[in-house]
């Protein structure tokens, strides 16, 4: 369904994508790992249109979204779950969920997966009327995920969903994002924590420094000797 | 507090108010001290609240209210002077030959004075709205202090009539058969009304959004240009109405009404009322307003006290002791009387009974809980 080709960004000067070329299937959860700096948040922004590609292809469902303004991206059907949570702090839980849902008009639509989103989430239902800023690390991740799927997604990006997060908690998210998956959303994951991620995802690719070298399922790169040794610590 | 009592206690409060400004209209006379206070008061409240829009709920820093007051506040001036006092009011540089018979009424001047306001926010809004914070605050009071300065210039003497200014403006007409003295009243209201209809928006929620968070904003799907673009016309527009209605309450303008003083003190309205509050801009510019008109006074003239002169009580003294309140306020009330929350019946019933610190201390032992886990 997602299709890139050829995708190059710079910073100023600094060449930060060096042609990427991936894919991502209907159905599945692809991810994509690697060490700070490589390049992954700047594939997803570059998805988006929030930094300026200054080559290659983005390919949606068939539509060349390459050009394409942010919200038309996001209209398409693609959602940015950004890292560090980003939620409002100064709105409550159920503003920031509805924040998500901006782009739809379908009022029903918005109220079902409002429920659903809470069904997900039942902490954000007895938080529903608290200020997003004062929730835990985790909650306010729950909530940044709750917030992308208020925008009904096709493709769901989370870019590093577990960062700062406890232990449990981060299960706990895994465990989740599994089961959006699940639910007929694609998932695109960005990931420091290789292990959790590849564990779950279908396909995963492995960037470094603004290329990707390596790629193959899940369980294909964890049993790899150079991811393990890489990215696993072993 | 059920919706029922809520209801309840809104129009007991807003009878309340009516009521209040009723009595100040039959039962002072006209110099009195309470009607400048309300008068003043309201029309500064329309100017903060403007001012919020942009400033506290889109997060937008501009400096430029008084230029925007001023435009609003020249554009009504120009087009109300009744025509047979232009030859009067003109008298050094003449007026120009369009103008000669133009007499607008005073409600079609004043939207007309917003609209031009709202027109130029849009054309500098192009460039200006890309600048972020400080610059943007910077190129917003270039802007303001243009307009002075042009109003001044020679350029448009026919029509400003430059730094002699502009008099015989027309004072507050009636409206719905009520008493000139309430129409500004009227007036604030239906623009305040209408400035919070906004905010309670899902645009108002898109300003928010912005305040809090750009990227996160532009990745749900926002569209910051344009939701920044209108923020600004719409605080705009109504700057410019409150400066046509300041205009009509001073009764004359000239460059100098519109100083970048009068942006900080509206600023300040807005600060201590607290930032993306408009309840709180509303209280604040009374209480700012009966302040600096009215309580500290006193100040200003000299006392003695059994023969003793008491030092420093002079005029201009006020303003000295109103900035040291202000310090004052700033220091330990830093988020304004009403934070960025509104008024509501909730607030106020959480506040007498405690409520709310149960509810956070519940919340903070469920934190607690959760990293425990």
């Amino acid at each position: 369904m997602l299709k890139i080709e050829n995708l190059h960004v710079h910073y100023g000067g600094i060449h930060a994508l060096r042609g990427i070329n991936m894919e991502v299937a209907d159905g599945q959860i692809i991810s994509l790992i690697g060490a700070n700096g490589a390049g992954k948040s700047t594939t997803l922004k570059g998805i988006m249109s929030l930094v300026h590609k200054t080559d290659g292809h983005v390919e949606f469902n068939g539509t060349d979204i390459t050009k394409f303004q942010t919200r038309d991206v996001v209209k398409q059907g693609i959602v940015l779950c950004p890292e560090g949570r980003r939620v409002f702090p100064d709105l409550t839980v159920e503003e920031n969920l509805k924040m998500g849902a901006y782009l739809r008009k379908d009022k029903d639509g918005i109220a079902k997966d409002m429920k659903w989103v809470y069904e997900l989430f039942p902490r954000m239902k007895e938080r529903e009327w608290q200020l997003a800023g004062t929730l835990s690390g985790g909650e306010q991740q729950m909530l940044a995920v709750g917030r992308a799927l208020m925008a009904k997604p096709e493709l769901l990006m989370l870019d590093e969903p577990s960062l700062g997060l406890a232990p449990l908690i981060i299960k706990d998210i895994f465990a989740i994002i599994k089961e959006i998956n699940n639910s007929g959303v694609n998932v695109l994951l960005i990931e420091q924590n290789a292990k959790a991620a590849l564990e779950i995802s279908h396909f995963a690719y492995v960037m470094e420094t603004g290329v990707i070298t390596m790629s193959g399922t899940g369980q294909e790169l964890l049993n790899d000797d150079r991811v393990r040794s890489a990215y696993l610590g072993e | 507090m059920s919706n029922k009592t809520k209801n309840l206690c809104s129009l007991a409060l807003a009878l309340v108010i009516v009521g209040f400004i009723a009595c100040s209209y039959y039962m002072t006379d006209k110099t009195s001290m309470i009607r400048t206070v309300l008068q003043l008061g309201a029309i500064y409240a329309l100017a903060a609240c403007s001012m919020n829009l942009l400033n506290g709920v889109t997060g937008l820093f501009s400096l430029g209210q008084a230029g925007f007051m001023a435009v609003g506040a020249y554009v009504f001036a120009v087009f109300t002077i009744p025509v047979s006092k232009k030859a009067g009011v003109y008298y050094l540089y003449g007026v120009a030959d369009w103008l000669k018979n133009i007499e607008l009424s005073p409600f079609i001047a004043m939207i007309l004075g917003g609209l031009v306001a709202a027109f130029l926010a849009y054309l500098i809004g192009i460039p200006v709205l890309r600048l972020k914070s400080d610059y943007f605050a910077i190129a917003t009071l270039g802007f303001a202090e243009i307009v002075r300065i042009l109003v001044a210039s020679s350029l448009f003497n026919k029509i400003t009539n430059g730094s002699l200014g502009l008099n015989s403006i027309p004072k507050f007409t009636k409206v719905f058969g009520l008493p000139s003295y309430f129409t500004p009243f009227i007036v604030v209201a239906i623009c305040i009304t209408i400035i919070m209809l906004v905010v309670r928006s899902t645009y108002g929620r898109a300003f928010k959004a912005i305040r809090e968070d750009e990227i996160a904003a532009e990745a749900m799907g926002i569209n910051l240009a344009k939701h920044k673009r209108m923020s600004f016309i719409i605080s705009s527009f109504f700057a410019g109405v409150s400066g046509a209605l300041l205009v009509q309450y001073l009764g004359a303008t000239t460059p100098t009404t519109f100083p970048i003083a009068m942006t900080y003190n509206i600023l300040l309205i807005v600060v201590i009322g607290g930032m993306g509050s408009m309840t709180g801009s509303i209280i604040s510019a009374f209480l700012v307003t009966a302040a600096k008109e009215w309580w500290l006074r006193f100040l200003d003239v000299e006392h003695y006290i059994g023969g003793f002169h008491i030092p420093l009580m002079r005029t201009g003294f006020r303003m000295v002791v109103f900035s040291v309140i202000l310090m004052i306020v700033v220091l330990f009330w830093r988020r304004g009387i009403m934070g960025n929350k509104e008024f509501s019946w909730d607030g106020i019933y959480n506040f007498f009974t405690g409520k709310n610190k149960k509810k956070k201390a519940k919340a903070e032992a469920a934190e607690g809980g959760a990293l425990n886990e």
